[in-house]
């Protein structure tokens, strides 16, 4: 095997990888609160927010045409359909921790999880 | 190094092919956007054994060609933003000559992703992304080292071939 770490590389390569683990650990402890409500923004602007609580599909319409949808289920989002090619949102798993999002890239639509107080306002809007 | 248009041609040619290869495999992490990054073998090896600049073009013009035949204007856009910052961190990286190829290709796997996710946050308008920021880049550590190991085990092979 010609594969043969120096100090140098085990440093580098260490440190690196203690920091990401650092990060993962800190991040999987901060979004460990289950989410309220989901915020579907388009083109960064805010297209609606839904409860969870509430069994829905959301359709999100671009233009003229439904692009997505996104359909809330035993209190997680997930993306039903997309129109673009590369389908990755669809292939995520559905959301409901705050912060989680799925993010369908060709049509700029963003799910995201958000926390409790702002959802009962919405909801009745 | 003799014709080494034919060579360039080849590698190019090699690196669209990983692209492709890389578009058939299934490989949802459920995160998006996580990829083996095959092509990058292309990318270290050449970045070893033939040079920068070469490395360099056939880089950008495999994420051109395969963006147009493989994926869509935006995914040319992230592959860019990707390609473009890991491969300036390995040639970076190499300059300093203190860094084995693996661990090279690890940090360009991960700066891969970096690149991407800015790309993405800016495109969409939301920051929240940087959320699967840690996932993403252990994603890339682990697909780096992989991917340098390969590169390793090619340029070791390569040498004699490349150099008549």
């Amino acid at each position: 095997m010609a594969v043969q770490f120096q100090k140098n590389d085990k440093l580098l390569l260490g440190t690196v990888l203690l920091v990401l683990l650092a990060g993962m650990a800190w991040f999987s402890f901060l979004g460990r609160e289950t989410g309220a409500s989901v915020k579907v923004t388009v083109n960064g602007q805010l297209y609606g927010t839904y409860s969870l609580k509430q069994d829905q599909e959301i359709k999100i319409i671009i233009g003229e045409k439904v692009t997505n949808v996104l359909r809330i289920q035993d209190q997680k989002a997930d993306m039903l359909t997309a129109d673009c090619p590369d389908k990755l949102c669809m292939h995520q798993k559905a959301i409901y921790r705050q912060n989680e999002t799925i993010v369908c890239l060709p049509n700029k639509v963003v799910a995201e999880i958000i926390g409790g107080e702002e959802a009962e306002l919405d909801s009745i809007t | 190094m003799k014709r080494k248009t034919a060579y360039l041609g080849m590698f190019l040619a090699l690196a669209l092919i990983c692209s492709y290869v890389e578009s058939l495999i299934p490989f949802y992490f459920g995160i998006p956007g996580v990829k083996l990054g095959l092509t990058n073998i292309v990318v270290v090896v050449m970045l070893y054994e033939i040079g920068a600049k070469e490395a360099f073009c056939i880089s950008m013009l495999r994420i051109l060609l395969a963006g147009f035949l493989f994926g869509n204007p935006f995914s040319i856009l992230y592959s860019l933003s990707g390609g473009l910052l890991s491969f300036f961190v390995m040639l970076a990286l190499k300059h300093t000559k203190k860094f084995q190829i693996v661990t090279i290709s690890v940090m360009g796997g991960i700066f891969h992703n970096i690149g991407q996710l800015c790309a993405a946050s800016v495109v969409v308008e939301n920051y929240n992304l940087f959320y699967y920021a840690p996932m993403l880049l252990i994603a890339g550590f682990i697909t780096g080292f992989l991917i340098g190991i390969l590169a390793v085990e090619m340029t070791a092979r390569l040498k004699g071939l490349l150099h008549k």
